[in-house]
C-alpha cells in the first residue's frame, strides 16, 4: 500500500516483527479519523432534526477511542493484529467516506434531504425496522434457496445426461440452444398465471435462471474430459455407470463450479424482481415497498442488507469449491 | 524361432501366467471424412505367453492403433486378434495399456489412482494394501497421498504402472511410455520396466520408435513400415540381460535395424 508508492517508508506488512515494536501509525490515523467523524456528526449544528444524530456520533466516537487503544497493543494481539494492520486503510477511507456523507447532508444539506438521508438515518433504519427487514432477508433466502437447489440440481442432472447420453443430447441440445439464451424474467408474465401461487412461479424463475448455465457449464465439462481418461478406466474394466460418475463428474467439477457461480449470480437478479412484481415478501418487495412511502433510507438499508447476503452467498460458495477441488490447488492460480 | 528366444532368456523356468497373443492378417482404417486412412496393412504376429516384442517404426505409422486393438478399445476392421486362443471382444483388466501419457486423474491421490480398476471391478477391503504394495514395487514408498500434479514425469509414470500392475495384467501393452521422459529417468525406467517384466512374468508388447530401447529390453524385434504399417523384418535379440547398449550384437542389430528403417545405407 503505501510503502509501494512512498519512497523510503519501509512496507509495514511485508516486516512485521518491526512494525510490532512501535504504535504503528496508520492505525493511530484510523483511530482519530472516527473521532473526527464523532465530532462533526455530535459537535456541528444541524440543518434538520434528527432522532439518531447522538447515538451515531458516540458510535462513532467508541470505535474510535477502541482501534486508538488497540494501537499500541497492536504487536500482542496474535492474529488480530496485522490484520488491524492491514485494514486500517479501510477503516480511515470509511470514516473520511462517513464524514463526507454527514457533512454533505445532515450537517449543511448540500444534497436533497429525503433522496439522500444522512449515515444515522441510515442506522435509525437498521434499529427500529430490523424486524421487517429480518423477515424479508428470511423471505428471500427461502426463495432463493428452493429456488438455487432446484435449479442447481435440475442443471447439473440435465447436463451429464446431455453429455453422457447422445439421444439425450440430441433433443435438449435444440431446445437449450432456442429457449436458453431467452433471460429468465421474460418468463416473469406467463410464470405468474401459470402457477397457482406467485410463490410458487418465482422459485421456477430462479430455478431456471440457476438451471440454464448449470447445464451448459456441466454439459460442457463432460464433454470436454479427455478422453484418455476414459480409455484408461475401460481398459481396467469400469462399467458405463463407473464412467459416468467415478471419471466424467470429478473431471467435469471444476466447470460444474463455474456454472454455479453464474446461476447464484442470475438468481439474484430473478430474485429481486419476482419479489418487486409479485411476491409479497422479501428484500425486492421491501425496496419496492420503501420507495412508495419514499421511505429513501429504508431503501439503502436494505441495498446494504442485500449486498452482505449476496456477497456472502458468493463467499460461501468458494468456500464450498476450495474444499471439494481442493487438488486444484496445484494446477490452477486462484 | 520362438523356441530360440525362450532359450537365450535369463529367467527361471517356472511356467510363465502371461498370455499367448496371436494377431493374424488384421488390416485396419481410420474412417475420415473424405476416404478411409488405411493405418495397418495385413499385420500378423505372435507373442508367446512370458514374452517381450517390441513394436519399432517411425511415429504416426499406426503402431498404437494396433495397441488400441490389442487392448480391446477398438474392433479391427479386418483380421482377428486372440489371447491364448479366445478373440478380444473388449477392454479387460488382463490386458493393459500403459500410455506415452501417464493420465492420472489430477483429483485422486496417487493411492486412489493405482486403486482405480480394483475398484472399478468392486475389489473392497483389500484395496488400499494391494495399492500400495504395487506402489512399493515401482519404488514410490510413501507417495500414497500425493497428487499427481505434485510428482515429475518419471515418478507419474511409475504411478501408472503401479496402476497396471496391481491389475495382475497377463498382458501388459507399452505405448512408447517412455517418449516423454528427459534422457537419464528414461533409462532408469527401462531398467525398472525390464525388472519388473521378469519379476512377474507377464507378456509385454512394447510400442516405441527408439532403436536402442527396443533393443535394451525386447526379446524379438519387429520393424514396421510408414503408414499403413506393414512387418518388414522380424529380428530376436539373442542378447542376455542385463544388456548393455554397447554390446556387438546390439551394435550390429540396430546398424540393420537403422538400414531397414532408411535412416543408414
Amino acid at each position: 500500500m503505501s510503502g509501494s508508492i512512498t519512497a523510503g517508508v519501509a512496507p509495514r506488512a511485508a516486516v512485521p516483527t518491526r512494525g510490532g515494536a512501535h504504535p504503528p501509525w496508520r492505525i493511530l490515523v484510523a483511530g482519530l479519523a472516527w473521532l473526527a467523524l464523532a465530532g462533526a456528526t455530535l459537535g456541528l449544528p444541524e440543518a434538520d432534526d434528527l432522532p439518531d444524530t447522538a447515538a451515531f456520533g458516540a458510535a462513532a466516537a467508541a470505535l474510535g477511542l477502541l482501534v486508538l487503544a488497540l494501537a499500541p497493543l497492536a504487536g500482542r494481539l496474535g492474529a488480530l493484529g496485522p490484520r488491524l494492520r492491514h485494514g486500517s486503510p479501510w477503516l480511515i477511507a470509511l470514516a473520511l467516506a462517513l464524514l463526507v456523507w454527514e457533512v454533505v447532508t445532515a450537517k449543511f444539506a448540500v444534497l436533497p434531504m429525503p433522496f439522500f438521508p444522512p449515515p444515522q438515518a441510515v442506522v435509525e433504519v437498521f434499529h427500529e425496522d430490523w424486524p421487517r427487514l429480518g423477515a424479508s432477508i428470511v423471505a428471500s433466502l427461502i426463495l432463493l434457496a428452493g429456488g438455487y437447489t432446484i435449479g442447481a440440481a435440475t442443471g447439473f442432472a440435465l447436463g451429464v445426461a446431455i453429455g453422457a447420453s447422445r439421444s439425450v443430447g440430441y433433443w435438449a441440445h435444440p431446445v437449450l440452444r432456442f429457449v436458453g439464451p431467452l433471460p429468465a424474467t421474460a418468463w416473469l408474465p406467463l410464470a405468474f398465471f401459470v402457477f397457482p401461487s406467485s410463490w410458487s412461479a418465482s422459485t421456477f424463475l430462479v430455478a431456471l435462471a440457476t438451471g440454464f448455465p448449470v447445464t451448459v457449464l456441466t454439459w460442457s465439462g463432460v464433454a470436454g474430459v479427455n478422453r484418455a481418461y476414459f480409455d484408461v478406466a475401460r481398459t481396467l474394466g469400469a462399467s458405463r455407470r463407473f464412467l459416468i460418475l467415478r471419471v466424467a463428474i470429478p473431471a467435469a467439477l471444476p466447470h460444474v463450479f463455474v456454472g454455479l457461480f453464474m446461476g447464484l449470480g442470475g438468481s439474484f437478479a430473478v430474485l429481486v424482481v419476482a419479489e418487486m412484481l409479485g411476491v409479497k415478501a422479501g428484500l425486492g418487495w421491501y425496496l419496492q415497498w420503501a420507495q412508495g412511502w419514499a421511505a429513501y433510507a429504508n431503501m439503502y438499508a436494505a441495498l446494504i442488507v442485500m449486498a452482505l447476503m449476496c456477497s456472502s452467498l458468493i463467499t460461501l460458495l468458494f468456500r464450498l469449491r476450495d474444499r471439494l477441488l481442493a487438488w486444484q490447488k496445484g494446477l490452477v492460480q486462484w | 524361432m520362438v523356441a530360440a528366444v525362450a532359450a537365450s532368456r535369463e529367467r527361471p523356468a517356472a511356467q510363465a501366467d502371461g498370455a499367448r497373443l496371436t494377431i493374424e492378417a488384421v488390416s485396419h482404417a481410420f474412417s475420415l471424412r473424405s476416404a478411409p486412412l488405411p493405418v495397418l496393412d495385413r499385420v500378423s504376429l505372435a507373442v508367446e505367453p512370458g514374452g517381450f516384442v517390441a513394436l519399432l517404426g517411425p511415429s504416426g505409422c499406426g503402431k498404437s492403433t494396433l495397441l488400441r486393438l490389442v487392448a480391446g478399445l477398438e474392433p479391427p476392421d479386418q483380421g482377428a486378434i486372440a489371447i491364448d486362443g479366445d478373440p478380444v471382444e473388449g477392454p479387460d483388466p488382463s490386458r493393459l495399456l500403459v500410455f506415452q501419457d501417464p493420465t492420472l486423474y489430477p483429483w485422486r491421490t496417487v493411492r486412489a489412482n493405482v486403486a482405480l480398476g480394483l475398484e472399478a471391478r468392486g475389489v473392497g477391503r483389500e484395496r488400499a494394501a494391494l495399492a500400495d504394495a504395487a506402489l512399493h514395487r515401482v519404488g514410490l514408498d510413501g507417495f500414497a497421498e500425493v497428487y499427481p500434479h505434485q510428482l515429475s514425469g518419471g515418478m507419474a509414470q511409475r504411478v501408472a504402472l503401479a496402476r497396471a500392475l496391481v491389475n495382475a495384467p497377463r498382458l501388459l501393452l507399452l505405448d512408447e511410455p517412455l517418449g516423454k521422459l528427459d534422457a537419464l529417468t528414461r533409462l532408469a525406467m527401462q531398467a525398472e520396466i525390464l525388472r519388473l517384466w521378469q519379476e512377474t512374468r507377464f507378456t509385454a508388447l512394447l510400442v516405441t520408435h527408439d532403436v536402442e530401447e527396443a533393443l535394451v529390453l525386447a526379446e524379438r524385434v519387429i520393424v514396421l513400415s510408414d503408414r499403413p504399417a506393414a512387418i518388414r523384418a522380424e529380428l530376436p535379440v539373442p542378447v542376455t540381460y542385463p544388456r548393455h547398449r554397447d554390446d556387438p550384437a546390439i551394435v550390429r542389430l540396430r546398424r540393420e535395424i537403422l538400414g531397414i528403417l532408411g535412416q543408414q545405407t
